[in-house]
């Protein structure tokens, strides 16, 4: 029964995704002045995609074929160790917040990967700088979340989500530091403004799109919706691990609805919040992200600290 | 076991002397012919051709020794499934100083190390050595030093008392000096032999020191003395300090590294992976086996001199790994980082050890022995994929390489997965060693010292960083040697190796690495013996430990079940597979890539190595000393037309600015103070002799 409600939990995560994108696109579109397309555009154009011939280079190899299966397939794993409407499922336990960066890093050695295969300058520029940003992101992500963990004396995070749930609320100088890091990391990793903007097409600034220009058809959808998953996920990860409260506890039907319901607006808040930071920040350079995460990773390095300095001895 | 243990010795021993039979055909048979009749009826007599006998040679040397590594292997399985502790005594060297020899769980684990390193060498050798030349590079000389060098290792090993230590220490020493000698018509290489040999020998010297601080306070030059010697805390820690000096050397510490990067290359790539996966392992061993060991007790001052180490060789290391472009130097650095991580997390157990935290030391110790386990399987596999690649292509210039992955499937695969377990990606061995150094600096809670507390999260974060641009790096090695389109003649040309002992070799190795990826509980449990003979403590959770699941500390701190992890990914890529599987109208199409309209994409338009780490190489500029140059050749009216561009990249370790130049200046300005007293009189000389002798005449008297 747990097993199914966390095989559930998950199809429910991957599914859901295209849909926050669809949102996000609305809020934007809303805050900019524009007409928004259906909040279930995103399906469409998976869809679509899945519909259409893949059109492959000469130059490509099987690792090309077989990368967007990898991506999709570790991203998903990933959404399986988060806990999305309930804790306490027995997946969360095959796989810690360790783990889950490491998932994440697996979906991106390929994607890097397939960007350098087929041979062309922007793939290779994609690449390059998609390793850069992760390699500087990363560290900053496990920091933050260390800072957590550490609280929790454990780096299981559906056992977080209790220590958390069953501390009430605390504030803490280390989860604030930690939840801001979070935040920088996430825009990060997920590539939005202002470290890249996944709406455009223009080489001195793509990074993610550079890195996929050369897929099409089915490789394409997979690859998107795992980025449309990924985005979830931090969403989901930043939700549950700070503001966990609504999050179903015990396995009923009533728990599970409310559990659903709240992690729903928690997102939709979230969403909104990051569709205000992208209209009103503009895209920075790409040797100004350095500081940008550098920046996060000081606050992560802060929290952790003010965690061993503060918190510990009270 | 321990007759195990003395077969594997004697064996590479054989392999050793066998190769020097290799141009000594007539030599043979002329024994051969002084044997009565009746036992000449071998088809051995019928080789009268000289290539055919060598290659017999060559491939019989190698299978003795592939005989070796079986018998290591047994051998280290058994000593560590019997939980035994062997002693023996042999009657050699000096009459009043027999070698003693011990075998226990730890020699046993690193028996296996050497086991499997050697086995593989030993299946990809025969390949590999094939393509020398006789004249310029003998194979008696090879095939000598290889099994002296092996058979030097396995005897550090089993060595119980300090002089026969250092005496299989400097077998392994200089057995190994005369293997990166090997291809002596290079200077670069006979420098880069120098430097190793100087570097072995200072290291040297620093153990017999540190040994010389323990034997005086003992009563004798065996380790069983040792043990029971007590020594002061400044004494402990001079010897200490000694030991890292010395044992540090050997593993390719930050600052003392040095001579890593330029030994490494020049070896034969099978020697190289014995060099970077084995011979650093054995370094570690010597490092374990004296402070765990020997010394009586571990001060927390150690630890914490051994984590800013581990972290600044880890970092360090990665660092110099991204920018290098040539192959093996890549992977030599990358073994820095790699050690620079394993005496991390050793720093961390002492530290657990002395606040009176036995088994949080003990997860550290594990998680130090897991990694260097794990090294040494994918250190292996990818210096030896690199020695495939050579061998191919004659090229070890990244830059030069590229598109492999279609001419050279096999070895693309095996490499592909090297990469991923040194990149720490779950499923693979590199992760789980990794995901324990995580969970032992993550258990700082329980110390009391704040500044401790303060720093081994920012050394975890430091792990992080480590972690994540070895990711970077090996996505360059992979994607600019195997990916993309060839760069070269060489590369465009290059074709599968046809040699099934250099592919099993290289399978063999990734099929580990992705087994104890899956499994890591097996040899875990098989450490934690060695954490309970050595540290006297071991994992107290045995039933977290089950096959599936992985929990060192409690099941509610943290887990992994990489099985389980296999089986969803199979399930979510198998499903994602079966829905999209392709329909007549979905097929795919092979074009051209998309070259922007413009048309004309040529091989050089690709991302090199070099541009792939540029925003890398800005940020974090003050990491190397980098001196780029960029020359245009112009021409036309008022050189306004650029012909052609050069780009020249140097980059230089910081040491040796900073400690390697200022004390080869302090040498030679004492050198030169010395040679004020050389007169070139002979009336002064013998006025020295005069005075020397009087001196001691006055001391003796």
């Amino acid at each position: 029964m747990n097993w199914l409600i966390a095989i559930l939990q998950t199809a429910l995560l991957v599914g859901l995704s295209p849909l926050l994108a669809g949102w996000l696109k609305r809020c934007k579109c809303f805050l900019q002045n524009r007409q928004p397309p259906s909040v279930f555009q995103p399906y469409r154009d998976l869809l679509k995609l899945t519909r259409k011939q893949p059109v492959l280079s000469h130059d490509a190899s099987w690792l090309f074929h077989f990368a967007p299966y990898m991506v999709l397939s570790a991203t998903v794993l990933a959404a399986s160790v988060v806990p999305f409407i309930a804790v306490d499922l027995p997946t969360s336990a095959t796989a810690d917040v360790i783990v889950l960066v490491g998932f994440f890093a697996f979906a991106r050695f390929f994607l890097t990967l397939a960007g350098l295969d087929v041979g062309t300058a922007f793939g290779g520029m994609g690449a390059s700088r998609e390793v850069t940003i992760s390699s500087l992101a990363e560290p900053a992500m496990l920091m933050a979340v260390f800072t957590l963990t550490m609280t929790a004396s454990t780096t299981n995070l559906a056992f977080a989500i209790d220590h958390v749930l069953q501390a009430g609320l605390v504030l803490r100088p280390s989860f604030l530091f930690a939840l801001f890091a979070l935040l920088l990391v996430a825009v990060a990793e997920t590539g939005r403004v202002p470290v890249d903007n996944p709406a455009t097409h223009l080489e001195l600034t793509m990074i993610h799109e550079a890195m996929i220009l050369e897929y099409s058809g089915r490789h394409l959808a997979l690859i998107e919706w795992a980025s449309q998953l990924k985005l979830m996920l931090y969403g989901v990860l930043i939700a549950n691990l700070f503001f966990p409260w609504g999050i179903a506890q015990s396995l009923s039907l009533n728990a599970l609805g409310f559990g659903l319901f709240a992690i729903l607006l928690k997102l939709a808040v979230l969403t909104l919040i990051l569709a205000f930071a992208e209209t009103a920040v503009a895209k920075m350079r790409l040797f100004r992200v350095q500081e940008y995460l550098g920046f996060a990773y000081l606050l992560a390095l802060l929290g952790m600290l003010s965690h061993i300095v503060l918190e510990v001895l009270l | 076991m321990l007759f195990l243990a003395y077969l594997a010795v004697l064996l590479s021993i054989a392999s050793g002397g066998l190769a020097l039979f290799v141009n000594q055909r007539v030599f043979v048979s002329s024994l051969w012919q002084q044997l009565p009749v009746s036992l000449r009826q071998q088809p051995f007599y019928c080789m009268t051709d000289d290539a055919h006998w060598r290659v017999v040679i060559q491939r019989s040397v190698f299978v003795l020794l592939g005989i070796a590594s079986v018998a290591a292997i047994i051998a280290g399985l058994g000593g560590l499934l019997s939980k035994q502790i062997l002693t023996d005594q042999i009657q050699l060297g000096l009459p009043w100083l027999p070698w003693h020899v011990r075998f226990d769980s730890l020699s046993a684990l690193f028996f296996l190390i050497v086991g499997i390193g050697t086995g593989a060498v030993s299946l990809y050798g025969t390949g590999y050595v094939k393509h020398y030349q006789e004249q310029d590079h003998p194979f008696a000389v090879l095939g000598l030093f290889t099994g002296l060098f092996v058979a030097g290792m396995l005897l550090v090993l089993l060595a119980d008392d300090a002089f026969f230590f250092m005496i299989a220490w400097e077998v392994m020493s200089v057995a190994s000096y005369f293997l990166v000698a090997f291809q002596h018509e290079n200077p670069a290489n006979r420098r880069a032999a120098f430097l190793y040999l100087l570097m072995a020998e200072v290291g040297a010297l620093a153990i017999i020191l540190s040994f010389g601080v323990l034997a005086s306070f003992s009563t004798g030059i065996s380790f069983e003395a040792f043990r029971a010697a007590h020594l002061s805390d400044t004494w402990a820690s001079i010897a200490f300090c000694l030991a890292l000096l010395g044992f540090g050397m050997k593993a390719g510490l930050v600052p003392i590294h040095v001579w890593l990067p330029e030994a490494h290359p020049v070896a034969p790539s099978h020697i190289s992976a014995l060099m970077s996966g084995v011979m650093l392992k054995i370094a570690l061993y010597g490092f374990i086996r004296f402070c765990f060991d020997l010394l009586d007790k571990v001060q927390w001052q150690w630890g914490l001199v051994l984590l800013l180490l581990g972290t600044v060789s880890a970092l360090g290391g990665i660092f110099y790994a991204l920018l290098q472009s040539n192959l093996k130097r890549l992977l030599a650095y990358s073994s820095v980082e790699n050690i620079g991580i394993i005496f991390m997390v050793l720093g961390l157990a002492m530290i657990f050890m002395a606040n009176g935290h036995p088994e949080l030391a003990a997860l550290g110790f594990i998680a130090a022995l897991l990694h260097a386990f794990n090294h040494a399987l994918f250190k292996n596999l990818l210096f030896l994929g690199a020695g495939i690649i050579q061998q191919q292509t004659h090229e070890l210039n990244m830059e030069m390489l590229g598109g492999l992955i279609k001419k050279m499937p096999r070895t693309s695969v095996t490499f592909l997965i090297g990469c991923m377990s040194i990149s720490a990606l779950p499923l693979f061995n590199g992760f789980v060693s990794e995901w324990l150094v995580f969970q032992t600096a993550l258990q700082v809670d329980v110390l009391e010292s704040g500044v401790l507390r303060s720093l081994i999260p920012i050394t975890a974060a430091a792990l992080a960083l480590t972690a994540a641009l070895a990711a970077a790096c090996f996505v360059k090695v992979y994607g600019i040697t195997f990916l993309g389109v060839p760069r070269s003649h060489h590369s465009e040309k290059a074709v599968e190796t046809t040699d099934k002992g250099m592919l099993t070799a290289t399978a063999l190795l990734a099929g580990l690495c992705f087994l104890f990826g899956i499994f890591p509980s097996l040899i875990i449990r098989l450490l934690n013996q060695v954490s309970s003979q050595i540290l006297g403590q071991a994992l107290k959770n045995d039933t977290a430990l089950g096959w599936l699941w992985l929990a060192p500390v409690d099941a509610g701190q943290a887990s992994y079940s990489a099985p389980l992890v296999l089986v969803s990914a199979l399930i979510a890529a198998g499903v994602c597979y079966y829905f999209l599987r392709r329909t007549p109208d979905t097929l795919i199409r092979k074009s051209a890539t998309w070259d922007c309209g413009f048309g004309g994409l040529t091989p050089r338009m690709q991302y090199s190595a070099n541009a792939f780490t540029m925003p890398l190489r800005r940020i974090f500029a003050p990491v190397w000393q980098l001196d780029e140059q960029v020359k245009k050749d112009l021409s036309g009216a008022l050189n306004q037309q650029v012909d052609a561009v050069h780009y020249q990249l140097h980059i230089q370790d910081h040491s040796w600015q900073w400690l390697y130049q200022p004390l080869e200046n302090g040498v030679n300005s004492i050198a030169k103070q010395v040679s004020r007293i050389q007169t070139g009189n002979i009336r002064t000389y013998l006025s020295y002799s005069f005075v020397t002798l009087i001196v001691m005449l006055w001391m003796v008297s």
